[in-house]
């Protein structure tokens, strides 16, 4: 346990020092702005001067300011803590303390990561779960069809060159325009991102039983469909798994970027809003919980694969 | 034992007239097999020996309906070979076991009869009795990561006799196994014939396997793949493992290897 927590502990501190260091010459002009105005002595002393100068440089050369970097209202880089305390304020503090919580209303608050983390969660596994579902569909006809092979597998990979940022309003737009909205359009798109890896990862895992296992089951007189259920769709299983990984991590960058346009609510919704306040922590609370939702659903799904391939017999 | 022939009609089994097979490859058409002829009797153990390329395996996979002959005639049980692959006229055991990981041997010796709609409690009993001719009794529940790799194989004959095809086709079996494991899986073998009456069309390209095990020895060319030699072997249906250093058994291994060095002579 320690020789895993260690390293990983060690990354952390760095990651964190160096944020901190990267906070005081991202800062400083603002910084400097508000110490003028309360009256300090600042060099350069006015603000044009300043415009010109280096970020570093003024850094060296207010020394005496930089402690102010850590704790900006709106700073452009906000300091750990800052975001810490944003999350916390988000979550526990709205959720547990606020008035509109769900302790003391019944409800999640609109203003809780929480709530928003729980829309796009919603969305993301929707959108999974109909990406795996048609991944499989299209892998399975075109390991069976070489017309299938032949015309769907270009389209496949074409669909992913298109930046989905670009697709994402369009398919809201559309959608809306035959009156589905909510969560099923973002849902669309996450489905749009997932369902490529599983397709790659799905013919891969079906075409992986070799040609004695095949001739052996064409002794047996088995049919096609049989073939799938007893020899194909068993061995595809591991690469099955190892799509699901990158296809769930893939479906929530899908959700998120579906809620950029449409402002209801959901992490994108959130990220976005903070950026038009310039509520920077926000951004970042945002970030952080999309980060760890990320984190837990490909953990979720790592521990499906072990327990299945377990039951499989195949882990050992 | 006597030598007489168990067999009591004398209609052969598989009969090959005069067969062809040529495949179509990049670097133009390769003849695998070219005139072959063949009679092989109910309850025989034939073996199939030669160099790699001259086509023993290919006239296995023919017998099989796994090939198709491009020329001539080729029966099994008096059908067409895909007639008789229907007919479950046999099973096949490959080189590798070929066990799927995610069965267990009981699993892996049921998927044929899965395929082949047994019922449920005959499937239990069949796969009990084949598990029990094997000497695999016991590991029904074991996957078959947890058995040496002779035992996989024994496991693959279990599931090639779980539906009772009466011909038993064998590619090189027991090519992948140490000698050891593979005389005694060799002895084992001679028992399950003598005890099922099968018939056994066995591919091989060890010369004591192919004299040791057979009734018939077929030794094949290459280039194009040709039968150049049928051996009927005087050995008795008894065989203990030291009958391989009897004089009859050094002649017949004699007499095969003469006839595989007679089919290099032309290339």
């Amino acid at each position: 346990m320690r020789e895993r927590v260690l390293p990983v502990l060690v990354v952390v501190l760095a990651i964190v020092t160096l944020w901190y260091v990267a906070c005081l010459p991202m800062n400083i002009r603002e910084v400097l702005t508000e110490a003028e105005r309360a009256g300090a002595v600042v060099t350069p002393s006015t603000a044009i001067e300043r415009r010109d100068a280096g970020a570093i440089g003024l850094v060296l050369s207010n020394t005496d300011h930089l402690a102010q970097s850590w704790s900006q209202e709106r700073a452009k880089l906000p300091a750990p803590h800052q975001v810490a305390i944003e999350i916390w304020d988000s979550t526990i503090g709205e959720e547990v303390y606020g008035r509109r919580g769900i302790v003391q209303s019944g409800s999640f608050s609109n203003r809780s990561l929480v709530y928003h983390t729980g829309i796009t969660l919603w969305a993301t596994v929707l959108g999974f779960v109909i990406g795996t579902g048609l991944g499989v569909l299209l892998a399975v006809g075109i390991v069976h069809s070489r017309t299938m092979d032949t015309s769907v597998m270009p389209w496949a990979i074409v669909s992913q060159t298109i930046p989905i940022v670009a697709l994402a309003p369009m398919i809201i737009v559309v959608l809306y325009s035959v009156g589905v909205q909510g969560m099923f359009p973002k849902a669309v798109i996450s489905a749009y991102l997932s369902f490529f890896p599983v397709v790659v990862g799905m013919v891969k895992g079906l075409r992986s039983p070799d040609a004695m296992q095949l001739d052996l089951l064409r002794t047996y007189s088995a049919s096609p469909t049989e073939a799938l259920f007893k020899l194909r769709l068993p061995a595809s299983v591991p690469y099955l798994f190892a799509s699901l990984k990158i296809g769930i991590a893939a479906s929530l960058v899908g959700a998120i970027v579906g809620e950029l346009p449409v402002q209801k609510g959901g992490l994108g919704a959130r990220m976005l809003a903070g950026s038009y306040y310039g509520q920077t922590s926000q951004i970042w609370a945002a970030l952080f919980a999309a980060a760890t939702l990320a984190a837990v659903l490909v953990f979720a799904i790592s521990a499906m694969e072990r327990r299945t391939l377990r039951r499989m017999g195949v882990a050992g | 034992m006597a030598q007489t022939e168990p067999q009591a009609d004398t209609a052969p089994v598989i009969a090959a007239r005069g067969l062809d097979l040529t495949f179509q490859t990049g670097d133009g058409p390769v003849q695998a097999l070219r005139d072959v002829n063949l009679d092989i009797g109910r309850g025989e153990f034939v073996s199939f020996i030669g160099p790699s390329g001259c086509g023993k395996t290919t006239f296995l996979r023919c017998i099989a309906g796994l090939e198709t002959p491009t020329g001539g005639t080729l029966t099994v049980n008096g059908m067409t070979p895909d007639a008789a692959r229907r007919a479950r006229s046999y099973g096949y055991v490959f080189q590798a076991a070929g066990l799927y990981p995610w069965r267990t041997i009981g699993g892996n010796v049921r998927l044929p009869l899965e395929i082949m709609k047994f019922s449920k409690a005959e499937q239990a009993e069949r796969v009990r009795r084949v598990l029990e001719l094997v000497d695999l009794d016991g590991f029904e529940n074991k996957y078959p990561w947890q058995l040496s790799g002779g035992m996989q194989q024994r496991a693959s004959i279990a599931r090639a006799l779980a539906f009772d095809a009466d011909i038993l086709l064998m590619d090189e079996p027991f090519g992948a196994l140490d000698e050891i494991v593979r005389d005694r899986l060799n002895e084992e073998l001679l028992g399950l014939w003598d005890r099922t009456g099968k018939t056994i069309g066995f591919v091989t390209h060890s010369i004591p396997e192919a004299v040791y095990l057979s009734t018939k020895i077929v030794v094949m060319s290459p280039r194009p793949g040709r039968i150049t030699d049928v051996i009927d072997s005087p050995l008795p249906r008894e065989r203990p493992l030291d009958i391989r250093d009897s004089q009859a058994f050094i002649e017949i291994a004699h007499r095969v290897r003469e006839g595989l060095r007679a089919g290099h002579t032309d290339d």
